[in-house]
């Protein structure tokens, strides 16, 4: 069983269009929806959700209003500024501080340090995570709460779901669509993955982006491809993109034009894949090729 | 210092445009007269230097705090371990280790020692660079490969500002902790969409953080003819103010890929970002009309 993850660096390049494609070409395949906070793969392969659990990413902490002698204590000692005197309804500031959820990490610090215990902490549902059935195969997805943090923590479990199915199910592949940038939940994404595949666009955004994400591989040493999408935008930075690219040890998938076809099939709730006579599904195709001759290259070599 | 004028520019999704609404009001702006800050939050993948060509002046690493074990004072007791709700700390055979990627700075363990013998030191995570374009003031932080602290290289951003009428904040995509780092402080979010069933889905995501923010709101189409007419359709439903649509133009394409700003190729994108001035400044006082003293002296100070 492999494992490939898409990631792009800079958002917006076609992730998850080409992954969606990647689910029509690929038999045999778990698919992973790992950009967790904005995730669209659902929107695009009709799943139908057989299994869903709720998500803690850890505790939040809570003062009981009955018991805190507002002493001042949590509200000095909290580094995530959570703690404050909230207005009340009648415009007068809280004589009992409050904690804002949204802005809590969980460090539980208030909670042990309150000299009348009265701060509560409670592991909070901060996600759900899906696995759903879909006409390419079983898919595993998540949706963090709304201003919760800890998406890395749901990627990781996204991926766990994903392997075991891969590993009951004997799955040739798991296709990972990751998320945008460098951080947290790209490196949950990307770590022990047998393949990534760094999406880019020909701008000077998209090879700025593209260089962070393969110094981020090199640093995991990760094998790593790289397609630019929508190369006919500007075929010379599409050029630089790949020279540079190979500068680093990274060789080209393959290339995809503009096609409005893409974004049509998006409209349509399906991948571009169902398009037989789009220019873009063929290329994708060939990309799609060429992920499976590097993956099989690095077994028997 | 008179308090500043926060405007965040966010979207859920990627690659709507964030970056081009930003560098280009920040321009129009400055043009009107402001004094503009520009911050770029997006520290993970910071784009808006390739627009604004700035002369950077000063350079900073950032640094987050995590413990470090003073071995003489140190037990091996394992409270440390026992109280790190991010198992950013083990204690094998009596001897502490700390995983600084682990950590999130929260203090627990030094302040709740039984020995005193944790200290708190200095872990860089990231750059800080501050500088000038065209009278515009910039500053940008930039997280180091392999680091995952964005929240604290945002926090030292935002720390950067200087006085000034308006801030312009550069967001990252998604709508986790990095953006609400960047969002929080906002007087104002800009969320920059694009006309399709993934811009709408990640719009409706980045509406509902916004709104669990409590702040003021409003959405700019970008590429406002390639899809359908749900994101219209949704921000209607939802009494949600669109301040701009841009048309989806091969210039604008041609201008973003070349790191050109689109408002000094093109005098019609002018006309259309000063327009979003016009529209903002209406929005903001349809807003204070609704919102106490406070919002309405701060945006007079901002001189709309």
């Amino acid at each position: 069983m492999k494992e490939i993850s898409v990631i792009s660096g800079k958002g917006g390049t076609g992730k998850t269009s080409l992954v969606a494609s990647f689910a029509a070409f690929a038999e045999n395949k778990v698919l992973a929806d790992c950009d967790v906070d904005a995730a669209d793969l659902y929107l695009v392969v009709q799943p139908e959700t057989i299994y869903q659990e709720s998500f803690s990413g850890g505790g939040k902490a809570e003062i009981q209003e009955d018991q805190c002698t507002d002493c001042g204590l949590c509200l000095q000692q909290c580094r995530f500024d959570a703690i404050s005197y909230p207005p009340s309804q009648n415009g007068e500031p809280a004589q009992i501080p409050w904690v804002n959820p949204i802005f809590c990490e969980g460090c539980r610090l208030c909670a042990r340090i309150c000299p009348v215990e009265a701060i509560a902490f409670e592991p909070a549902e901060s996600g759900l995570c899906y696995i759903s059935k879909t006409p390419y195969g079983p898919m595993v997805h998540a949706r963090l709460g709304i201003a919760q943090g800890n998406s890395g923590k749901l990627v990781s479990l996204v991926r766990e779901k994903a392997k075991a199915i891969a590993e009951k199910e004997s799955r040739d592949y798991i296709i990972v669509d990751g998320p945008p940038g460098v951080g947290c939940p790209v490196i949950a994404s990307i770590t022990g993955s047998d393949l990534v595949l760094i999406v880019s666009e020909p701008t000077l955004s998209g090879r700025h982006d593209m260089l962070r994400a393969a110094e981020l591989t090199a640093h995991f040493q990760i094998p790593t491809l790289l397609c630019i999408n929508k190369w006919d935008i500007h075929p010379e930075t599409a050029d630089r993109i790949e020279r540079e690219a190979r500068q680093l040890g990274i060789l080209p998938a393959g290339r995809i034009g503009y096609d409005p076809s893409v974004t049509k099939a998006q409209i349509h709730k399906t991948s571009v894949a169902s398009y037989p006579d789009s220019p873009a599904k063929k290329e994708m195709h060939q990309v799609w090729e060429n992920v499976i001759k590097t993956l099989n290259k690095s077994e028997t070599g | 210092m008179k308090k500043r004028f926060n405007i965040a520019i966010a979207s859920g999704k990627g690659g709507t445009g964030k970056t081009t609404v930003a560098v280009n009001l920040a321009v129009v702006l400055a043009d009107l007269g402001k004094c503009v800050q520009y911050l770029d939050c997006d520290v993970e993948e910071p784009n808006g230097h390739i627009f604004l060509k700035p002369d950077i002046t000063s350079r900073s690493a950032v640094t987050v705090s995590i413990p470090e074990v003073n071995e003489e004072k140190c037990n091996g007791c394992g409270v440390c371990a026992s109280i790190c709700e991010y198992k950013a700390i083990a204690v094998i055979k009596d001897k502490v280790l700390i995983f600084p990627e682990l950590c999130h700075s929260c203090g627990a363990c030094s302040l709740l020692c039984p020995e005193d013998a944790l200290v708190e030191v200095d872990n860089e995570v990231g750059e800080l660079e501050t500088g000038e374009s065209q009278g515009i003031r910039f500053a940008q932080g930039r997280l180091n490969i392999g680091q995952i602290a964005a929240p604290a290289v945002i926090k030292a951003v935002k720390e950067a500002a200087q006085d000034c009428d308006i801030v312009i904040l550069d967001c990252p995509p998604g709508t986790s902790c990095n953006v609400i780092e960047a969002v929080k402080d906002a007087d104002l979010v800009i969320l920059v969409t694009e006309p399709t069933p993934f811009g709408l889905n990640d719009l409706y995501l980045a509406v509902e953080m916004t709104k669990a923010l409590a702040k003021p709101f409003g959405v700019i189409i970008n590429r406002y003819d390639i899809g359908d007419d749900e994101v219209i359709n949704y921000c209607n439903r939802e009494n949600i103010d669109i301040f701009m649509k841009i048309p989806d133009d091969r210039r604008i394409a041609e201008a973003y890929a070349r790191g050109d700003l689109v408002i000094k190729s093109n005098e019609w994108l002018n006309e259309l970002f000063a327009s979003l001035w016009d529209r903002i400044r209406i929005y903001l006082e349809k807003v204070s009309a609704d919102h106490n003293g406070d919002f309405e002296k701060r945006k007079t100070e901002a001189g709309t």
